[in-house]
């Protein structure tokens, strides 16, 4: 009787392992049907650079450069004039119930006082209590007045057209130009789709055992903890591998994700990052008493990999212990990976980091998976 | 081999927190018997026998299975041991036949789908072999659970309550077969609460308590028991039997169909009793005291009854 690691009995309980996967439809079924309502839904519905906010105005006369102005408003597309009204309170009420985002006043004598060069006031109120649904087109707002007034202030009124900047400006927004969502947040989806699945899966590989008693015959019979963990664990790389290319496909056909790296460098961070996954997974259901606590525990892990690693947020605009924190999660350096490698063409030394550091979070969490795992009932 | 017996342990105790589920038990059992374990719930069976095939760290105490040191080697334990759970412990969502198939595979046997065929064949189950376990009714799922901890020829078996639940017929069978393994060379360590499978055994050992009250051939119990026993029928002793319960002499009462045995330790004075609350037409006559009689005297003796009922 061999006394190391057998090929045989890994390939017993991976047997056993596919089998229930398979027979249990609905958890299979999910384990495909989820990354693809999700990327379908969080794909089309995320988006970082919010348009067409709806504003109000509040104006008190009609005149060319009045119009210009408000028509070079609606032209940037960010702001849509819902209504206009004379009435500072009513503007207000709108703001405060949410029905418009913003407020433009252009008060009585503005064209008057402008032609004069007396420098009259544009008031934009914003509802600014989402930073980030309001900040694009506040930040926009000067450049699309000047640009709208440029036509307005030639011929006789040149004398009061803004005078250009004394250097030029030079901004590349490389890899992704034209800021389009979908190239950051369906490779992100993918990430964050892998976690979720996969460490939920596995947390429960052996509670389930102990809930319906078959963990003591498992004990009983001569498996050992590496081996059952290897046997439980693979079935689940293949469902990764699965939903990765799910991913990769619907990314390229519903969203025209660039995929400008090398695949097989993809390939690889993806296959470290679902076995740190497991890995983890794995642990936590050598933790957990029921299938209850590991299910609490996956989301526990889950909330933060979604808040902390770069995901939602900006991973550089935390501070700095939680940067740390996010340091730790598999997902932050899946994150760093599939964005190198997918929209910048990064090549293996620009991302062997973030590769090592999901390696390193495999190898502790199997470690500490065979720390934990009960060879005996006690 | 440093010993002859297939279990050899000594004091064995398990504590769980406060309570002291398994206390002081050594067992001496020689190759190729059939033992008998049995007592009351709760007495401490299914620990001693998860601490001998390694399921559970002692306490204290010590010993070895098969030879090996049942805390240090209970991986080689595992391998020569088959233990069947108290409760029905395969996988309910794979067929008959996957579930063997597991079992084979993890042990490595060679030419696994022979075996596993011949296995089906002889449980009668090769044309139900791809329904699901859970599809099986009590009586099979023992019956494939004994063919399950056996397809790999272990040198001992360990039985947890196996005929628990399970109609006559299939226990009558299921005996059957462990007197055919057993007279293939395995040796068996069974736990049961019936009295007729006591008197199957080579041995019977009865815990209670988480102590070993005695142990030996059914028997030595009865005769080491000291217990007198007298019996009488008619349609009158039921009504007799709360009269004599507290009765000098009277330790025990107890109905078997439609007799009444009553049992005590001291001759004299059980006949005196029954001397004086002779009845017209009832005739007591003395008979040899069942191991059920032994049992129930021995229950009484250890102490209070602490069974869970949980």
């Amino acid at each position: 009787m061999s006394t190391r690691a057998s090929i045989s009995r890994i390939w017993a309980v991976w047997l056993k392992e596919l089998i229930q996967m398979r027979r249990d439809r609905l958890t299979f079924g999910m384990m495909l049907g989820i990354p693809i309502i999700q990327l379908i839904l969080f794909g089309y519905a995320i988006n970082s650079d919010p348009k067409h906010l709806p504003t109000a105005i509040i104006i008190e006369e009609q005149t060319p450069i009045v119009r210009s102005i408000l028509q070079g408003l609606e032209n940037s597309g960010y702001y849509d004039i819902v209504l206009q009204t004379f009435d500072p309170e009513e503007g207000n009420r709108l703001l405060v119930s949410g029905k418009v985002a913003f407020v433009i006043t252009i008060p009585t004598g503005f064209t008057e006082r402008l032609v004069r060069g007396e420098r009259p006031q544009i008031f934009i109120e914003a509802d600014a209590s989402d930073p980030s649904a309001s900040s694009n087109a506040i930040g926009r707002a000067r450049l699309i007045i000047a640009s709208s007034l440029k036509r307005e202030l030639a011929g006789s009124l040149d004398y009061l057209a803004p005078v250009p900047e004394p250097y030029d400006l030079v901004i590349h927004a490389e890899y992704n130009p034209e800021g389009i969502t979908h190239y950051n947040i369906v490779p992100g989806l993918l990430g964050v789709i892998l976690t979720m699945t996969l460490v939920m899966i596995t947390s429960i590989a052996m509670t389930r055992e102990s809930e319906r008693g078959t963990m003591e015959n498992l004990l009983a019979m001569p498996a050992r903890p590496l081996e059952v963990m290897i046997g439980k664990i693979t079935p689940y790389i293949m469902v990764g591998a699965v939903q990765t290319t799910v991913i990769l496909i619907a990314a390229r056909l519903l969203f025209d994700v660039p995929f400008v790296g090398s695949l097989g460098l993809f390939l690889l961070g993806v296959a470290v990052f679902v076995v740190a996954n497991l890995a983890l997974g794995f642990t936590f259901s050598t933790i957990a008493r029921s299938q209850m606590q590991a299910m609490q525990l996956t989301f526990f892990f889950f909330l933060p990999s979604m808040l902390l690693s770069g995901f939602m947020f900006p991973f550089r605009g935390m501070p700095e212990w939680a940067q740390n924190i996010g340091s730790v999660l598999p997902l932050t350096h899946f994150l760093r990976l599939v964005r190198g490698v997918m929209l910048k063409g990064a090549s293996f030394p620009d991302v062997q980091t973030p590769i090592l550091a999901m390696g390193v979070f495999a190898i502790v969490a199997t470690s500490i998976a065979m720390l934990r795992y009960r060879k005996t009932l006690d | 081999m440093t010993t002859s017996f297939a279990i050899d342990v000594q004091n064995l105790v398990k504590k769980f927190g406060d309570k002291v589920a398994v206390n002081g038990v050594s067992i001496q059992m020689p190759y190729g018997q059939v033992w008998g374990f049995l007592g009351p719930n709760g007495s401490g069976k299914t620990t001693t026998i998860r601490m001998i095939c390694g399921l559970l760290n002692t306490t204290s105490g010590e010993g070895t299975c098969l030879g090996y040191d049942i805390a240090r080697e209970s991986r080689e334990i595992k391998v020569r041991t088959g233990y069947m759970t108290q409760k029905f412990s395969f996988w309910g969502d794979l067929t008959i036949r996957e579930n063997l198939e597991f079992v084979a595979r993890l042990y490595q046997l060679p030419k696994m789908k022979t075996k596993v065929d011949d296995t089906l064949e002889n449980l009668g189950l090769s044309n139900r072999q791809h329904q699901v376990a859970d599809a099986l009714s009590g009586g099979w799922k023992q019956r494939l659970a004994l063919a399950a901890v056996t397809m790999h020829e272990p040198d001992l078996l360990l039985l947890d309550e196996p005929t628990a639940g399970v109609d006559p017929q299939a226990r009558r069978d299921f005996w059957d077969e462990i007197h055919r393994l057993s007279s293939n060379g395995m040796t068996v360590l069974v736990s049961t609460h019936y009295m007729d499978e006591a008197e199957r055994c080579d041995r019977v050992a009865y815990l209670a308590n988480g102590v070993m009250v005695t142990k030996g051939t059914v028997a030595d119990i009865i005769a080491r028991s000291g217990l007198v026993t007298f019996t009488a029928e008619g349609d009158q002793i039921r009504s007799m039997a709360s009269q004599l319960r507290g009765q000098p002499g009277v330790d025990h009462i107890a109905y078997f169909g439609s007799a009444l045995h009553v049992s005590g330790l001291h001759r004299d004075r059980l006949e005196s009793t029954l001397k004086r609350s002779a009845q017209d037409g009832v005739q007591w006559h003395e008979v040899q005291p069942s191991l059920e009689d032994s049992f129930i005297a021995l229950m009484n003796s250890s102490g209070e009854d602490t069974r869970a009922h949980s």
